[in-house]
């Protein structure tokens, strides 16, 4: 019975394996970050002489860290699936907190920047952080689907620009005296419950929408995307407009949570939020990602950060150590990649 | 056996070792994944001839010719230069041995000037390691000046003509002053006067010992400028002739020659009313006044060379690179077609020639490479892809094509050409087409799966699709098609009904 098996090896590989049990691929990043957490809980013990996870203020001022990032990245992760890159979500978020706290102080506050439009419902801030956002996502989409510019280009460009309009705004003056309503969204755990329910809900639209079945497939093969009818060019400029409304959102909640409007806000969040997608396991070449393993990119960073923190290591040597794991975080791709090529 | 740098040293020397041969080939062997490109082929060139490779696509010219010039590496085979033993592993090493190549697709930077581009990796260096631009120019000139080519050497690549780029990129290959030169159709950019001056470079070059490997398509070049010439068919070495004593016949009869193996399973199906119909539609500098009619149940050919502009007429009516001028008529109705869309919606479907390039999404699995095109219409509510009943329809075209994947889960990287060819085929017959444009269905894939897709065509013909079929290989042509329309040189050069259509018919049109 075995030397007939072994004769034949095509009777195996042909019987239907339909249900064949695939892990996904978040598994290993899972596994790097609860890794992580226990080698800062040992080093912990070691060196501090306290525990790392069992500290709820920690992990909350950690989590909430990251959430403002994660926002970020779970509309970069999409860009980048489609193959594409957002250099300008950083400045967007200064621009955006600049829009949305001029729209926010209280009614009782004498220099406002609009005095006639002080004390409005939150709504009106957090309408017009989006909207900038929305407008800066649209520009840049416009300008990758239809004049053919590399998306680096054209969101290194917006970048630039989108600071310079934070800082024009005020001439570099913060904004504050915003209202308690405006603030309550940024409060408590705010920021964690709207970073987690847009990574829920484009989750579920990558995976189960047609949006998210184009998005992969412009990444994966623009050329073959064209071909099967997919109107490339207004997909691009709809996920670019979705990042940038997230950027945006990123923008109102950072304000709301630090109850002041500066256009200084956000420098390197674009990088963070690409570190967390690439952590996560989105290939930079497009067509590969998911936002269960953004989020989990963007923890690792969160884990990462605070975990120096705690042990006191010098705020130099925790950058360098971050610049060290984004790497090995794409090296790990490109193995992977080169793996799965060989086969 | 004879190292690279020896080699590089004897040449520079100025010493010619007397062998009649500049090079001898035997028994070389290639496979690629899935293809046999070259089949114990041998091969001889002498001083000072010209010997040229003729055969269809895919008969393996251009693969021996990059064994040769150190691109690919061959299973097997043994090379000899001048009577000595020699190994190639890298271009580098060829161009030390003397073997230097003009490749059909340019190679040249596009940014850079053209004599940075000639003696790129030979720039002469000043004492402090600078580059000489000075002497590097005066070097330019002195060989255009030899070879009467009258381009700038400070201008840039990206500037010149597509025939002056050709010419840099003979300057170049003559510059190495190598004695073995390979040409692989060097003339499709020229015009006949460039041509001619080709030929008077080409006669320098001979009366100077060089031998040179001619690779062409065309007879009359053939007879022109050759000594030798070797025909090659499927990875196979056919025969060699003097160019003197050899007819145009009897080098047709030596390409297509092979007999017709595969069994194609053409029905007769009653042909319907018009489904295409297209009148002098002209994509400016690709094709020009191509019209024909395509009717339900029928199968039309697309023959011609590669580069005869089949492939562009192709995605000029599936809306790929709309067209500026002509007329298209599908159903009886006028249509403008600006992208795909329109054309899936008019009932169109295009399996396109490169599987890779614009067919596959590889890292993507079966189940996305499927379904996307049935995606644009239906089975999707609110937004949300109907995952079921999708799955459900997949499933179905996995069975009935037989695509041997383990599941829909797999990545279609992992899958043969033929499987992903079946999965793409599968993507455009979920969408019913009644117009189905294919380009290339069988290059690459085995025999096996190739019989089951040229069944699969009949079968969908005689459910009274309309296919267009483009195909280089002249045997599926014959056998599958209810006419052909041959194209050379993006016109068409006529329309062959299946009872006239022979290959020394087809081979004489795309050649003319």
């Amino acid at each position: 019975m075995a030397i007939q098996d072994a004769s034949n090896p095509m009777a195996t590989a042909e019987s239907p394996v339909r249900t064949r049990r695939r892990l996904p691929p978040e598994l290993s990043i899972l596994g790097v970050m609860i890794g992580m957490m226990l080698l800062f809980e040992v080093l912990g013990w070691i060196f501090v002489g306290q525990s790392f996870i069992a500290n709820p203020l920690r992990l909350k001022i950690m989590i909430l860290q990251e959430a403002e990032i994660g926002i970020i990245a779970v509309g970069v992760t999409q860009v980048i699936i489609m193959g594409g890159i957002d250099l300008s979500s950083g400045s967007v978020v200064g621009m955006t907190a600049m829009f949305a706290a001029s729209l926010a102080q209280s009614a009782d506050y004498s220099h406002a920047i609009y005095p006639a439009l002080t004390g409005l419902s939150p709504i009106f801030p957090v309408a017009a952080g989006l909207l900038g956002g929305l407008i800066v996502g649209l520009i840049n989409g416009s300008f990758i689907a239809y004049t053919k510019i590399p998306p680096f280009i054209a969101t290194l460009g917006m970048m630039v620009s989108a600071r310079g309009v934070a800082d024009w705004y005020t001439n570099g003056q913060p904004i504050g005296n915003l209202t308690d309503s405006f603030a309550d969204i940024g409060a408590g755990w705010w920021p964690v419950i709207i970073f987690l329910a847009v990574a829920a809900i484009f989750h579920v639209a990558l995976r189960y929408t047609r949006y998210g079945k184009f998005t992969y497939a412009i990444g994966a093969n623009p050329l073959a995307a064209r071909v099967s009818g997919i109107n490339v060019e207004r997909h691009i400029l709809l996920v670019y407009a979705l990042a940038g409304l997230l950027s945006g959102l990123c923008g109102v909640v950072h304000t709301a949570r630090a109850i002041s409007g500066q256009a200084g806000v956000g420098v390197g969040f674009e990088l963070d939020a690409i570190a967390a997608a690439v952590i996560g396991g989105t290939s930079l070449s497009g067509g590969v990602g998911r936002l269960t393993g953004t989020v989990i990119g963007a923890v690792i960073l969160g884990v990462l950060t605070s975990g120096f923190t705690f042990l006191n290591v010098d705020a130099h040597y925790q950058e360098i150590i971050k610049g060290a794991v984004i790497i090995a975080a794409v090296v790990a791709d490109q193995y992977r990649q080169r793996r799965r090529r060989s086969v | 056996m004879l190292s690279p740098t020896t080699a590089q040293l004897v040449r520079e020397s100025g010493a010619v070792p007397n062998a009649e041969y500049l090079l001898e080939v035997e028994n070389v062997r290639k496979a690629f994944p899935g293809v046999l490109a070259l089949d114990n082929v041998s091969f001889r060139l002498k001083r000072g001839h010209v010997h040229a490779l003729m055969g269809e696509n895919g008969a393996g010219k251009s693969t021996l010719m990059k064994i040769i010039a150190g691109i690919y590496t061959p299973d097997s085979g043994s090379f000899r230069l001048k009577g000595q033993e020699i190994r190639l592993t890298s271009p580098l090493d060829a161009l030390q041995y003397g073997i230097a190549m003009i490749h059909q697709e340019l190679n040249l930077m596009a940014y850079m000037t053209v004599a940075e581009n000639i003696w790129i990796r030979r720039e002469p260096l000043n004492a402090f390691g600078l580059v000489r631009h000075d002497e590097m120019r005066r070097r330019t000139r002195a060989l255009f000046e030899r070879l009467d080519i009258a381009i700038d050497p400070e201008a840039e690549v990206r500037d010149l003509s597509v025939a002056n780029r050709q010419m840099v990129e003979i300057a170049k290959a003559v510059s190495y002053d190598s004695d073995v030169l390979i040409m692989d159709e060097p003339t499709s950019a020229l015009t006949d006067r460039e041509v001619e001056h080709l030929f008077k470079i080409i006669r320098t070059l001979k009366a100077q010992g060089t031998g040179i490997v001619y690779i062409t398509h065309k007879m009359n070049e053939l007879f022109e400028i050759a000594d030798e010439v070797s025909v090659f068919r499927d990875g196979k070495f056919v025969g060699e002739r003097a160019a003197s004593d050899v007819t145009r016949d009897e080098i047709i009869k030596m390409m297509v020659g092979r007999e017709i193996t595969q069994m194609f399973p053409k029905q007769t199906v009653p042909i319907g009313e018009v489904a295409l119909s297209v009148s002098n539609l002209t994509l400016e500098g690709r094709f020009h006044d191509i019209s024909f009619d395509l009717r339900k149940g029928e199968i039309l050919g697309f023959a011609g060379l590669v580069g005869s502009g089949r492939s562009n007429v192709a995605e000029t009516l599936f809306g790929v690179t709309p067209a500026t001028s002509g007329r298209i008529v599908v159903h009886g109705r006028e249509m403008t077609i600006g992208n795909p869309g329109v054309a899936m919606d008019a009932g169109m479907a295009f399996l396109t020639e490169d599987r890779k390039e614009s067919g596959c999404f590889l890292l993507l699995d079966v189940l996305a490479n499927m379904q996307v095109a049935l995606l644009r219409k239906d089975h999707v509510f609110a937004g949300f892809v109907k995952e079921r009943e999708i799955e459900v329809l997949c499933q179905q075209q996995k069975a009935s094509l037989r695509v041997r994947t383990p599941d829909l889960g797999e990545p279609v990287l992992n899958l043969s050409g033929g499987n992903q060819q079946k999965v793409l085929i599968a993507r455009w017959l979920m969408t019913h087409p009644s117009i189905l444009i294919l380009d290339e269905p069988t290059r690459g894939i085995d025999v096996g799966a190739k019989a089951e897709i040229h069944r699969l065509i009949s079968e969908l013909a005689g459910k009274g699709v309309a296919v267009l079929m483009i195909s280089s290989e002249l045997p599926e042509v014959l056998g599958m098609s209810d006419r052909v329309l041959v194209m050379h040189e993006g016109r068409m050069t006529g329309i062959v009904d299946r009872k006239d259509a022979t290959q020394v018919k087809i081979m004489e049109l795309a050649s003319q």
